[in-house]
Formats: structure tokens, sequence, C-alpha cells
């Protein structure tokens, strides 16, 4: 499109010299051009409403209002050009992602999109991006099967690891305790039977026989499973002690609440989406301590300290210790890759690939379009959720075990 | 009766043949509004076979929709691509034939509610499979099916299943089945046999549902059961139908097409308020329009003009 109405400019200018041309025609683009457009399709209703709401829509906003308080997204020449945002609500339908993509893609062709949120939604709308030519920055999709797509679709970035990653990162963890006698090498465990839940399971069962850890209770339950406390009886029952639940928010939320209950005490305490959510901290207190989960910030990071403030200011919600952070991070590479090569999506989507980034992780880098630094496994500390592995990663907090019992209040 | 017939048929074909050229014109966007359209037309058309004359109203659409969209994710490297639709069709028919043997017996609430079940039922055993079996639970189609091939299919089958309900309206069984939605006992009186009718327009209806599953499953790239088995789909295709006027040749179609282009208006203008606004059509629909805008339109017109004399006598 960029192309295009310069080469009309060019035909109609059709006077000056090719090198003069260039540069006028550049001028003349800048001058018609108002404002850079933006679009995105996301989960306002339906079942993914609750998570985009958290991780990924909070983002797009804050990012929005800080490009426009800034005077707008800056271009190579220096100039800057206000967002003109475009938005749809996907329904948390597949069929709806891709229809919105090849909406902002034709009808409304914006000069970037941003990625929808869920690995399913992701890859639903993969290949649309990589027909249209546009840098897909997926955050909120974890799958191990990155490294493959990354093939399949050269202008995709996948930038919150797989299963795998966070499996071995726990087992790893695991063994080195049970090795220091902290642990007794057994562990009870239990997955929701969802994307996420079989993923990570998955992962985890070889991860922990390859660690030498023993499953001694495995268990799989339903989406909207409610009541706990069979399962918590028998992990109670089964002599390990390490509890690890793959779970989502509300399972998590009821599986925390219900071990309160059974006054189940395990030494390690994992438990899965929804550890991380504010509220999670909010309503446990001070029993929050010492859980462990998936993600992690690094306490001592000021420009992260810093992120969380403004995005509770902002927009009135605290971001999650997992995702947040990485899909303001993802925005912020997409605002310096175009300030460096302006709008060619071609240009911006290899400089995300190899470019540098300062963002509030730090600095910034892809291997091969995955975003590899990550915190695989956090623990509540002092009313934050630090990163504790890998933990020869620079900001890595101490791992705490075992972890306190429940504090009845 | 000859020239109507031939002028109808002319009809359909004109139309038909003139939404198969649409591709070569549309903008890519418009070519995705018309798959989006002509699968809810599609499984409009669907739904309202069965459901309009027999009056069984059903809530097990995405059961066959995400049936249709799961064999193609299962299938998709297995088979080459016609198999895969027939082999979808005929896993649609089989569920289809033993869930109807098995329950087309109930009748009012009881249907409605065992088929919203059997949604969820199917969705949870693929789940159940998927945990158990194979260990994954999303599945990637990659098939080299263009936009243009996906909308070309749903436009024949939506041509199809319009010949046949068209079909079907005309002759004795079309009979039979109003009969059948009107009184049980006086069909069954009749001599018209209740189960095998019944069975077999809630076979076809099912593997028309199932395929426009299969035919646009290769648009999503991943498919998980959420995705596939989103419940949303049978509501829509019901809240369609209905508008339209189930009992109606052309209901579905004149359902469909406006609440799919008043949906795709709202998701862009009132991403906010979708739910709201949707809740509100659903409730205007039920009340107002009962029978549908065709039914609406015909009586309000009967009705004008005997009665609006004795309402100002009753003044």
């Amino acid at each position: 499109m960029i192309s295009m109405k310069r080469r009309v400019l060019l035909r109609t200018g059709a006077v000056a010299a090719v090198t003069v041309a260039t540069g006028f025609g550049r001028a003349a683009w800048a001058e018609e051009r108002k404002s850079i457009r933006i679009g995105y399709a996301i989960s306002k209703t339906g079942p993914n409403a609750g998570g985009a709401g958290i991780t990924t829509l909070p983002n797009y906003l804050l990012w929005a209002k800080d490009v426009q308080d800034a005077g707008g997204l800056e271009l190579p020449d220096g100039s800057r050009l206000p967002l003109e945002i475009v938005e749809y609500d996907d329904r948390s339908s597949a069929e709806e992602v891709v229809r919105a993509i090849e909406r902002l893609a034709n009808e409304d062709k914006v000069d970037f999109i941003l990625a929808p949120w869920g690995t399913g939604f992701n890859l639903a709308a993969a290949p649309l991006f990589d027909r249209y030519g546009y840098p897909q920055l997926a955050v909120s999709a974890v799958t191990d099967k990155a490294p493959d797509f990354v093939k399949r679709w050269k202008k995709s970035f996948w930038m919150l690891g797989g299963g795998h990653d966070y499996a071995k990162a726990l087992a790893a963890i695991m063994a080195d305790a049970g090795k220091a006698g902290t642990l007794n090498g057994k562990v009870a465990m239990v997955s929701v039977a969802d994307g996420f839940g079989i993923d990570l399971v998955s992962a985890a069962r070889p991860a922990f026989e390859e660690a030498g850890i023993e499953v001694v209770y495995d268990k799989t339950y339903p989406v909207g499973t409610s009541d706990f406390t069979p399962m918590i009886n028998e992990a109670k029952a089964s002599g390990a002690d390490s509890f690890v639940a793959f779970s989502y928010p509300p399972d998590t939320f009821a599986i925390t609440q219900q071990a309160q209950v059974a006054d189940f005490n395990p030494k390690l305490l994992y438990l899965g989406v929804g550890t991380g959510f504010p509220v999670y901290a909010k309503n446990n207190s001070e029993n929050a301590t010492g859980i462990l989960s998936l993600g992690g910030i690094d306490p001592a990071n000021a420009a992260n300290a810093d992120y969380r403030k403004r995005h509770e200011a902002v927009t009135g919600i605290a971001p999650d210790y997992w995702g947040s952070v990485i899909t303001y991070a993802s925005l912020q590479m997409l605002q310096e890759a175009i300030r460096r090569k302006g709008l060619d999506r071609e240009a911006v989507a290899a400089e995300i690939a190899s470019g540098s980034f300062e963002t509030v992780l730090g600095e910034t880098k892809l291997e091969d379009n995955q975003l590899r630094k990550l915190w695989w496994t956090g623990q509540w500390q002092n009313g934050q959720f630090v990163g504790i592995a890998p933990g020869d990663r620079a900001g890595a907090s101490q791992l705490v075990l075992p972890r306190q019992s429940w504090k009845k209040a | 009766m000859t020239p109507r017939f031939l002028l109808e048929i002319s009809a359909f074909i004109a139309v038909i043949a003139a939404l198969a050229l649409l591709p070569l014109f549309a903008s890519p966007y418009g070519i995705t509004l018309m798959i989006g359209m002509l699968g809810y037309v599609a499984l409009a058309i669907g739904w309202a076979l069965f459901s309009g004359p027999t009056r069984y109203v059903s809530l097990a659409t995405v059961a066959f929709f995400g049936i249709g969209a799961y064999t193609c994710a299962v299938f998709s490297e297995v088979l080459a691509y016609p198999l895969l639709l027939l082999v979808a069709g005929l896993i649609g028919l089989g569920v289809a034939l033993v869930v109807g043997l098995a329950t087309l017996r109930l009748a009012g609430v009881y249907f409605v509610i065992f088929t919203f079940g059997l949604a969820e039922l199917i969705r949870q055993l693929v789940t159940w499979y998927e945990v158990n079996i194979t260990g994954t639970l999303g599945r990637y189609i990659f098939l080299p099916v263009t936009p243009e091939g996906i909308y070309w299919q749903l436009l024949a089958l939506t041509a199809a299943a319009f010949a046949m309900s068209w079909a079907i309206s005309r002759s004795r069984l079309g009979l039979a089945l109003k009969v059948i939605g009107e009184d049980e006992v006086v069909a069954s009186h009749s001599g018209i046999d209740i189960a095998r009718v019944k069975l077999g327009l809630f076979a076809l209806s099912a593997v028309i549902m199932t395929l426009v599953g299969a035919i646009q499953a290769p648009r999503w790239t991943y498919v998980e059961p959420s995705i596939a088995f989103n419940p949303t789909v049978s509501f829509l295709t019901l809240i369609m139908a209905l508008l339209g006027g189930a009992n109606r040749l052309m209901g579905p179609i004149l359902g469909a097409v406006p609440l799919f282009l008043l949906f795709e208006w709202l998701s862009a203008n009132f991403p906010n308020h979708y739910s709201i606004i949707l809740g509100l059509i659903f409730i205007t629909i039920v009340f107002v329009l009962p029978n549908g805008v065709l039914d609406f339109i015909e009586k309000g017109w009967a009705r004008r003009l005997p009665v609006a004399k004795p309402a100002e006598v009753h003044k």
C-alpha cells in the first residue's frame, strides 16, 4: 500500500530527477499521511474474554496511550505520527478471528496488526499475518512447536516459550531440592483437561522421570471442576511432599482455598494460570508466600516496576506476573523497530528478528524469532511474584523451600 | 405451474451462478465475509430442514459442526481432500443415526435439553480421547485450500441444501413432516412412519451441518474442542432460522443474511456491547417474531385491512 501510494505520487510528480524524486516522494508522503493505523482483534466477549482482558487488552490500551502522550509513533526521519486504532471483538470464535484479520488487512488496510489472545487464535491468525506480510508478535501463546512455526511463517514471533520449558525448569528445581534433602522426591500432580494442562502435564511426565522424581499421583480433571477435595485428600495420602497443579484460574483459586480447608501443606506447592494474577495475592495475602507458578519478574528491574505502576494507574487493574509485561515489551519492540525502519513491514519484521531492544524487560533480543529469556518458574515472595528459574539468569531470586504452612485467619 | 416452475429453477441457477462468479470481483475480505455468511446460511437451512416442519428445536448444531471440523483435523494428513469431506459426512451421518434412534422419541423441552447436552457430551468425549489416548489437545490443519475454494464448496453445499429443502417441501415427505409437526398421533394414524421420517430428516440435516464444519475448519489452522464445539454456533443458527421463519423455504436465508451482517457490524462498531445487543435481539425475535419475519409480514398485511375498523368501534 505504501509503495503503491509512493508510486502514484511519483507518477503525478513526474518532473524531478530520480534522486530528487525519492526525497520529494518521501516528504510528500509523510505530509499526506496523518496517522499510523494499528489494528487488532481481541476476545472482548465469550470464554476467552477473561484472559484477554488481563494479559493482552490492557497492555494494548496502555501502549496506545503512551504513544499518543509522546506525540505519536516516531519514524526514521524523526517525525511523529499519531496512532489510529482499529479494534474488533472476535467473540472468542476462531472464524471471527480469521475474518477480523482479513478485514484489518484488506478493508482497513492497517499498517500493523497486533496479535490476538490465546495459542489457538494466534495459530488461526498466523497464516493470514503471513499471507498479507504482517509481522506477528504472538505473546499469549505457549507452544513447543514455535521452532516449526517460525519456519512456516517467517514473520511470526513466539514470545512465551513452550510447555517443555516450564516443565523442565520445575523438574530441575525439584531434583535439586531432592538432592539437598529438602524434598522426598515424590510428586502428586493434577492437571486440567484442556490445552494448557495437557501440554504441561505431558511435558512434565517425561521431565520428572528424567530428573528421577517419582510421580505417585497423576490425575486429570475436566474444565469447570470446582470441588478439588477428593484430589487434595488423595494427594495428601499419597506420600508426596510436592503438589503440582497445571490449572486454570478458577481451579487455581479453588485449590488454594480447599487446600487450606483440608490443611494440606505440601513442602512445594506449584499452581497454574492465575497464580500470577494480582488478585491472587490480594485474596491470599501472606498465604500466597512460597507458592510457585509459571512466569515471574525481576524485582530489581526499575523499568518493570515503573511499568507495573503505570499499568495500574492507566488501566485500573494491575498486570499479571507472566504474560503482561511481555505483551508490553513486544509492543515496545514493534515501536522501536518502526522508529528504526519506518513502515515497511518487511524491514520491521527483519529488525524485530535480528535487532536488540531496550524494553521494560531490560535488553531484549529474539533468538530464532522466539523470546527465550523468560522466567520459567516464579515464586511469591514478600508480596511479589519473583522469577527463580533459570537461576543463573541475572535478577533471579533465591528459591525458598519448604513453604510455610497455611496461616489460619 | 410449469412456466412458474421453470422460472423458479432458472432464477435459482442464475443466483447461484452469479454468486459463483463473485470471487472474481470481490476483495479478499468480501470473500471472507461471504464464507462466514454462507456457512451460517447452510447451517440455518440444515437446521430448518429438520426442526422447521417437525418443530423439534435442536441445539445440536455445533455437535455436528464440530464433528466435521474435528474429522477434518484428524484426517487432514492421511486422506485426500475430497475423501476427507466424504468421511466427515459419513461420520456425521453415523452419529446422527445413533443419536436419532435413541432420542427422537423425546419431545418438547426434553429434546432441546438433550441436544444441548449432546454437543457438550461429544466435546467432552473428544477431550477425553485426546487427553488419555493421544496426549495432546490441539490439532493442526495444514491444507492448501484457498478462501475461494472454501467459498465455492460452501456455495455448492448451500445450493444443494436449498434444493433438497425445496424438493422435500413439495414431496409427500414434506407433507408427512407437516402432519408430524401438527400432531404426531394424527400422523401415525394416517399411516406415516413417524420414526423413520424423523430419523431420515435429522440425519440429512446433520450431514449438512457436519460438512459446513469440515469445509470451514482449514481456515482456522488449529482446532481444539473449545474452538470446534463453541455453543454460540448452535444459538446463532437457531436464532437465524427463527428470525427468517423455519417453516419457509426462504426463511433461513432471510434470517441468516441480515443477522450475520448485523453481527459483523456490531462487532466492529460496538465491540463492548455486543453481548447485550445480541441478548436483546434474541428476546425481540422470540417475543415479536415467534414465527419469523415472513410470517409476521404476511399476517400483518392480512390483519391490517379487516381489523382496522372493528378496532375503532371499540373506542
